[in-house]
């Protein structure tokens, strides 16, 4: 959806989360580049949802079937348990109704890949003390004035959120500048956090 | 005049529906014999995998692409998509446009003869529909010796036919682009279509249909004509292209001879329209239009999508009030729940519903990468 961003997480590490054959939904699905990885390396069935024009021209030319849409509206067209994963890569921080959106994508995927940069980092937290201002740095390059960003939350929040949603979490990827550290220091560290949550389809299977 | 090294095109007739093998039509009459009128762009290749049939709408004909003599001084209607290195690349592709059943531009209507009276059908003619017109339509495409279309595509009442022929043959269409269109016509659209059939039916030169060899309800026609141009358009295109402005005036004049630009324009439309258009095949395709309900005819749009196993791309646009994305969405959402391959994309763009004439620049590749997938897919599991 967002592309100014200097980095993205991984796209290897969210490939290896899914099993071969698998059907995926991507959510703010932007040029395509993640569902044609899943296409090509795991033999996935893809399909992305954007908003921008633009976004759905690159799919396309991937060969990347599209649905051109805003997530704020919901997912109320998808089946509950219809996609095996439903993933949210660097959008959860631009949509209006974030907890409506992961209750959906629990519901529609029988497992769910979400994806953010943790606010709380070491780097973030110093420029808020030390200067007092917004922190804008490479993994946020926006001014507060002018950010596409609505919703930031730090890793902590968004484990207590899931708590609070009673939504189980399966396995958490840590990543610093692209590359894995510790769950245990991640609140502080990482720069980018992967939550694997488990659908909430009475028959998912247990991954 | 055609630009130099312009394509230079011919069209041809196909003949069926002899004695023995008349067309039958969803209305349960028969009809025969039946000539639809064609052109082709390109090259059929080697496996016969690359054929794709363009829909036209309402008031379109088989003349798609190119010129029919250098003397020409229009190409055909969709000419901006059609040609070597154009979406609908004929340097790839053998591309297919007819004129429908019921039309009025060389394939058979309610203007040709009835072989068994020697004299115009009239309203003699059989009240066809989307079905009957794919139906000739697959005859045509069997008589050129295709088995499965790469492609059928088409914008507003092609773009139904477009649906129609992946519903009703699933294993003969591997994509379907279909543009500012929709499942079902919804009681506005009849509306502005009963006003035109309206218009036509009270000029008293129509004559119950039977004005063929006399003089023609021209007046009725035109004015139908420009109530279907105004839903062609928007408030924002038309407010843009004529404003307020008097023709041939700077003031009011007080009286009734002034005429706003808009409507010399609309005056100007209806009065060409009616040399190349036939009042009878509007009231029939108008409401074969009208009839168009796919959820209607299947028992719901997914019962009607189950079995389809096109690839398809729908594209609506955001000021076509005529025919508005919510229907599009209505029907790519169907398909997803049948979970059918569907692309969706609503584009931006102020011209209305004409915008998929119009509009060339941002559909063009998108168009024509979905082609090329489908394209490549076809050749992989051949």
């Amino acid at each position: 959806m967002f592309n100014r961003r200097a980095e993205h997480f991984s796209y290897e590490e969210i490939a290896r989360l899914i099993e071969p054959g698998s059907s995926v939904l991507d959510l703010g699905c932007g040029n395509g580049e993640l569902l044609q990885l899943l296409r090509d390396t795991r033999n996935a069935t893809v399909r992305g949802v954007d908003i921008e024009e633009s976004m759905i021209r690159e799919c396309l030319k991937k060969g990347i079937s599209v649905f051109q849409g805003n997530l704020d509206e919901g997912l109320k067209e998808y089946g509950s348990g219809s996609y095996d994963y439903v993933i949210m890569n660097e959008t959860l921080q631009v949509v209006h109704q974030p907890v409506q959106l992961i209750r959906e994508m629990v519901r529609v995927g029988r497992t769910a890949i979400v994806n953010f940069p943790n606010f709380g980092n070491l780097v973030n937290r110093m420029q808020l003390l030390v200067w007092g201002r917004m922190p804008v740095n490479r993994d946020i390059p926006y001014q507060w004035y002018d950010t596409p960003n609505i919703h930031f939350c730090t890793r902590r929040d968004f484990v207590q959120l899931c708590r609070e949603m009673a939504i189980p979490i399966i396995s958490t990827i840590d990543m610093r500048h692209n590359r894995r550290i510790s769950p245990k220091t991640a609140n502080l560290l990482a720069t980018e956090c992967c939550f694997l949550l488990k659908g909430s389809t009475p028959d998912a299977p247990i991954v | 005049m055609a630009p130099p090294n312009a394509l230079i095109v011919t069209p041809r007739d196909y003949v069926f529906g002899t004695e023995s093998d008349l067309l039958v039509l969803e209305c349960g009459r028969t009809l025969g014999p039946v000539t639809i009128r064609y052109e082709t762009y390109g090259n059929l290749d080697e496996h016969r995998q690359n054929a794709i049939l363009l829909l036209h709408a309402f008031s379109g004909d088989a003349h798609a692409a190119g010129y029919h003599s250098p003397d020409d001084a229009h190409p055909g209607w969709w000419d901006s998509m059609i040609g070597p290195g154009k979406a609908f690349d004929t340097d790839q592709y053998y591309v297919i446009c007819s004129n429908v059943l019921g039309g009025c531009r060389g394939s058979t209507g309610p203007g040709s003869t009835n072989p068994d009276t020697g004299r115009p059908y009239g309203l003699t003619f059989p009240v066809v529909t989307m079905q009957d017109m794919v139906t000739a339509q697959q005859r045509l495409i069997s008589h050129l010796g295709i088995d499965r279309l790469l492609a059928v595509a088409g914008g507003s009442m092609g773009g139904m036919q477009a649906i129609q022929w992946s519903v009703s043959y699933p294993n003969n269409v591997a994509g379907a682009i279909v543009l500012a269109s929709t499942a079902r016509l919804n009681a506005q659209g009849i509306a502005f279509n009963a006003v035109g059939r309206n218009a036509i039916m009270s000029d008293p030169l129509w004559n119950g249909g039977d004005y063929y060899g006399g003089n023609t309800p021209d007046r009725g026609l035109s004015i139908a004509r420009m109530v279907g141009h105004i839903t062609y358009l928007s408030d924002r295109a038309m407010h843009e292209r004529f404003g307020r402005r008097l023709q041939e005036r700077a003031g009011f004049g007080f009286d009734f001879n002034d005429q706003f630009e808009v409507e010399s324009y609309l005056e100007y439309k209806g009065g060409t329209f009616v040399d190349r258009f036939d009042a009878n095949t509007y009231i029939y395709l108008s409401k074969a239009i009208d009839y168009f309900d796919l959820g209607g005819k299947y028992g719901g749009l997914d019962a009607a999508f189950t079995d389809c196993r096109s690839k398809f791309l729908v594209v609506s646009f955001t000021s076509d009030w005529l025919y508005p994305s919510y229907q599009s969405k209505e029907m790519v959402v169907a398909l997803m729940r049948q979970e059918k391959d569907v692309s969706y994309v609503e584009i931006d763009c102020p011209f209305g519903h004409d915008s998929f004439l119009l509009e060339t620049d941002r559909q063009g590749p998108m168009i024509s990468s979905f082609l090329e997938t489908v394209y490549t897919d076809v050749q992989s599991t051949r």
